[in-house]
């Protein structure tokens, strides 16, 4: 039990280095390509000469990871899937619950036409093939949140199949070199969310709470196309972004909105692929990398001391930092699925095969929805470094931080300074204070207009002359910052003093 | 006896057959709906022994009938079913008035909402006397497994059986020979038929609706898939069930059905376009009628009585210039076995939800959920359903699946798609048998178990509800015992009034005896200690 913990100290690090590696080489093999051809481009590269910066134990780098995703988002629905209750986080519980959601005996689904909207936006923006006729399926198993003693879900014919997802990666050499990378998207399929349970160990009692009960699900199953924990934290960032640009999901993690589980295992290249394990219910991007880099390592151990990989399904231990067997009702058994007797296929349309005459309100047009797809996030990037010259990185930055991109356009609107000094300014000044701060952009005390009004003194070097008094004013917050930053920067300095910099500015005005 | 009062005699003489009349009566002012509802309330007292209802929702229709003579009174009648007493079968989720599903684990479980069905009649003004008796779950074809106990036949004690019976030499101990009602909806049937109520409805998944029907004299009608919302019908099977109606004539059931036909949208399988209120058209032409009967359904288990009057129906269409034609109907004997791996299969699904969690019955242990769930649910299900629950979860695991349920789902289809066959060959109406035999007595019953039961009772019935069609069993003839007779007709989908309309042409050419329970209230005045009032509302 020793051995796998010691090895558990730096596995981050070693896989983050040997991903870099399988990047390139799944780059170079088969970018978009299907399973075994990809497998192929691993084992031809196998030979060749491996990470240069550290040298690797013997026979390591024999062993590849493969890691698929599962990946649930809430939709962002006035109400739930298939009943007309609201959709609330943090609501009073059992405050949201409809006789459907209790499963009284005789209530009958209803399908929500925002939740299908939201599903058919979510597959077009993922590339996906939107299917004309989907089906719904009962998926059995007994749960106290469960309780129709089934979720109904799309396992048949799920709303829209074979997509990508593209995410990208920053590598190399001060993480400047940008990587696009493509996981296949096997299917989206609508479902049904189940209650909470809350174990009350010291009353050995069970509390069920169905508010979450039958809110809609969109189950975006990723192809193990990815071989490492950044690579899976990265591809999900990706999702939620999209997922938020579209306005589909919420997608906040830490409010389960996004939640994740994890298909892992590993194998020699060249070789068939090893026996999977699953970790369930992974909530944050940091978990979600570290349990999975945590179990490639526990699996090649495991393998390297002559063990054997159980096709089990494990929980992350966040606070252990380690993944554990489950051994409740997720383990294996059969779900017994059966056709949803009370839900009519449902018929997707498009401007060609839309019926004559049809009542708009009874109908979805794909081209319609295609039509009205917001901006995606790539594209903004890509906007944003041919508009402002920006370093492709530079524009991953602006959008993965919350509220970012739009601080900065809010400057852009309000100053004559050059877009790269804005830019550098936003993300080594402002951000790089934020995070000191431990802030949220939402929180920042600068406000888009006085660092723009700042960078505009600047421009006009109105600074460098303004009155002593101003001059004293920066001075002595400088003098106030070296006491408290351990190593201060010129220019964090100055952004500290901007606060006081734009009071002066309401006085001067 | 006051004027009023010899007018209520003179109508219910006339017209208790029908609510059509009754209504009538209402809208004149002979009767009040108050005067009705009670007059029903006492015979459902009367006849407590048939074991009809569960609940008796005297409080309730007193109320409503309160209500409706207001709007009587003020010449404001919502429609035909204004005041009229009417039943509802206990699968059926009725707001603030206990739903058992005559089980142990829906004992003492009060919806908090009504079935639409349910909402439609009483919007119309009708009275809801109480909830009638099943088996559990709606699984059996005699109402006899339900944990209130079975229901009797009213034709048990009828005169036209009693005579009969009297003349056989071997006549044993009468009380232990009464006959069963058939199922499931046979507590509905038998408030119909006794008098109780003017129209119930029942629920049809394989003939639950029709086989009581056609034991106790009465018109049975199981619409289309689609046509009536199953929205508050506890499930057996969702993809067959149809809430039935039960009355005592043709007319009746077509008015009951246009008020509960249309699309509900808590139901996405009802059909979308309106359906317009309908008076059944008199069809005084049959000519151009053509009549199928399906040569599978003559099977060596059909009594020689029902096979004779089948016949006989055939002949009497023949004989008045109807196209009376032989038609085939393959499939039809992989009815029965399709049936029970498509049942048990929805049966096991369906019934997932009782748990005791969130409503019913709860056991007492608590060592752990599973613990509890195992326990809720062997002491809250009988071995029906507990049977039935293990078979299908047995269909549709994963390495069953494809031979099994999907197998099924195929023959179905097969099923399904006989009907049409049929139909496109320009076939308008089939006409059927509704069951093998007239009412058999319980302790004959039980002496096959409720599987076997099932398989054999559904046999001519199950076939419209496969396929979707609307069928109903119109009462023909008594059999030589003195006991009812019914045959089926099957029609196109969602051609449930020309149906109705050649149904209600058979029932005036057939003119089916009334039940005469006169004698069983003399001869029972202990059951019946008030015999004015019975003798008010069945003299003949």
């Amino acid at each position: 039990m020793a051995a796998p913990m010691l090895r558990l100290c730096c596995p981050g690090r070693r896989w983050a280095l040997a991903c870099i590696d399988g990047c390139s080489r799944h780059r170079r093999g088969a970018p978009n390509g299907c399973t075994s051809s990809r497998r192929r481009g691993q084992s031809s590269v196998a030979q060749q000469p491996f990470i240069t910066a550290q040298k690797p134990r013997k026979g390591e780098h024999e062993w590849a990871a493969v890691v698929g995703l599962e990946i649930h988002a809430q939709i962002s629905s006035k109400s739930k899937l298939f009943s007309g209750s609201q959709v609330h986080f943090a609501a009073p519980p059992n405050s949201l619950v409809s006789f459907f959601d209790a499963s009284l005996p005789g209530t009958l689904p209803v399908l929500n036409r925002r939740c299908v909207e939201a599903a058919v936006m979510t597959g077009l923006a993922l590339n996906c093939r939107i299917n004309k006729k989907s089906l719904f399926d009962r998926k059995h198993y007994f749960y106290a949140d469960l309780p129709a003693g089934y979720q109904i879900t799309q396992q048949r014919l799920p709303i829209a199949v074979n997509g990508s997802l593209v995410y990208s990666f920053c590598a190399g050499k001060n993480r400047s070199q940008v990587i696009n990378k493509t996981a296949r998207v096997k299917q989206i399929q609508l479902e049904q969310d189940s209650g909470k349970s809350l174990h009350d160990d010291l009353r050995s009692q069970t509390l069920i709470d169905l508010n979450r009960a039958g809110v809609g699900l969109l189950e975006v199953v990723l192809e193990p196309d990815m071989s490492c924990g950044e690579e899976a934290a990265t591809a999900v960032r990706e999702l939620q972004l999209i997922l938020q640009a579209l306005g589909t999901s919420q997608a906040n993690m830490a409010e389960g909105q996004l939640r994740v589980d994890a298909n892992i295992s590993v194998h020699h290249p060249g070789e068939p692929l090893g026996v999977r394990t699953e970790v369930k219910n992974l909530n944050s991007a940091r978990f979600l990398a570290k349990a999975i880099d945590y179990e490639i390592q526990r699996q090649i151990n495991e393998l390297e001391n002559g063990g054997e990989i159980l096709n089990e399904t494990r929980s992350f231990d966040s606070k252990l930092g380690c993944t554990i067997p489950m051994r409740d009702k997720e383990g294996k058994q059969d779900y017994r699925f059966m056709p949803e007797p009370n839900l009519p296929p449902l018929l997707l349309y498009d401007t060609e095969s839309l019926p004559a005459g049809a009542d708009p309100q009874q109908v979805i047009d794909i081209d319609r929805i295609r039509e009205q797809l917001p901006e995606l996030p790539s594209v903004t990037r890509e906007k944003l470094v041919q508009q402002y010259g920006m370093l492709p990185e530079h524009s991953f930055t602006l959008l993965n931080e919350v509220g970012l991109l739009e601080f900065f356009q809010n400057v852009m609107k309000e100053t004559r300074a050059e877009p790269k000094k804005v830019t550098s300014w936003v993300l080594n000044t402002l951000l790089g204070f934020l995070k000191q701060q431990n802030l949220a952009v939402s929180e920042s005390p600068v406000t888009p207009s006085a660092l723009a009004e700042l960078l505009n003194l600047l421009d006009r070097k109105a600074i460098s002359s303004s009155a002593a008094k101003q001059t004293d004013c920066i001075l002595h917050s400088h003098q106030q910052c070296v006491k408290l930053l351990v190593s201060p920067h010129p220019r964090r300095l100055l952004l500290l003093s901007v606060f006081l910099i734009a009071d002066i500015l309401v006085g001067v005005k | 006896m006051p004027l009023k009062r010899m007018h209520f005699q003179f109508c219910l003489q006339t017209s208790y057959k029908a609510a059509i009349k009754v209504s009538a009566a209402l809208k004149q002012g002979h009767i009040t709906p108050t005067e009705l509802c009670q007059k029903c309330l006492s015979i459902i007292k009367k006849t407590k022994f048939l074991n009809a209802y569960i609940t008796v929702s005297e409080e309730v229709a007193l109320k409503q009938a309160e209500e409706s003579e207001k709007r009587y009174k003020k010449g404001h009648s919502l429609g035909d079913l204004d005041g009229i007493p009417i039943a509802v079968k206990d699968n059926f989720s009725t707001s603030g008035i206990e739903t058992t599903c005559a089980s142990n684990m829906l004992r003492g479980y009060v919806p908090p909402y009504n079935a639409t069905v349910v909402q439609k009649l009483l919007d119309q003004g009708a009275l809801l006397m109480g909830k009638t008796n099943l088996d559990e779950f709606a699984m059996g074809s005699g109402s006899t497994d339900g944990v209130f106990g079975p229901v009797k036949n009213p034709w048990s004690y009828s005169k036209q059986y009693r005579e009969k019976r009297k003349q056989k030499s071997h006549c044993e101990n009468e009380d232990s020979n009464w006959l069963i009602t058939g199922g499931s909806s046979g507590g509905s049937a038998a408030a119909v038929s006794a008098f109780t109520c003017f129209a119930a409805l029942g629920s049809d998944t394989g003939g639950s609706t029709r086989n009581p029907a056609a034991h106790c004299g009465l018109v049975g009608l199981k619409p289309s898939y689609g046509l009536v919302s199953r929205h508050g019908l506890i499930p057996l099977v969702n993809s067959m069930d149809v809430p039935g109606i039960l009355t005592r004539c043709v007319d009746d059931a077509a008015i009951v059905l246009g008020v509960l036909a249309g699309h509900d949208p808590k139901d996405s399988t009802t059909i979308q376009d309106p359906v317009k209120p309908f008076v059944l058209p008199s069809l005084t032409d049959v000519s151009k009628l053509c009549i199928g009967i399906p040569k599978e359904y003559l099977t060596p288990e059909l009594s020689s009585e029902v096979r004779s009057l089948w016949s006989k129906a055939a002949n009497l269409f023949e004989s008045e210039g109807a196209k009376v034609i032989e038609v085939s109907l393959p499939h039809t004997s992989y009815s029965i076995v399709c049936y029970h791996v498509l049942c048990t299969s929805e049966v096991a699904s369906n019934m997932a939800r009782f748990d005791g969690l969130e409503y019913g019955h709860r056991c007492d242990i608590d060592v752990s959920t599973e613990a509890m769930y195992a326990a809720t649910r062997r002491e809250g299900f009988n071995d029906v359903v507990r049977g039935r629950i293990l078979s299908g979860n047995f269909f549709l695991l994963k390495e069953n699946y494809e031979n099994y349920f999907v197998k099924a789902q195929k023959v179905r289809r097969l099923i399904a798609n006989d009907f049409v066959t049929v139909f496109n060959s320009g076939v308008d109406v089939l006409l059927t048998p509704t069951t093998l035999s007239e009412a058999v007595p319980y302790t004959e019953f039980i002496k096959e178990d409720n599987r076997t039961r099932s398989a054999q009772d559904d046999i001519f019935t199950q076939a419209a509800n496969m396929a979707g069609l609307p069928a109903v069993s119109v009462p023909m003839a008594l059999s030589n015992q003195g006991l009812p007779i019914g045959l089926q007709f099957i029609g196109r989908a969602f051609c449930d009034q020309e149906l109705l309309t050649i149904a209600k042409w058979f029932e005036k050419q057939v003119q089916f005896p009334v039940i005469q329970l006169q004698e069983l209230m003399d001869d029972c005045s202990s059951v019946f200690e008030n015999e004015k009032l019975a003798s008010v509302s069945l003299k003949q």
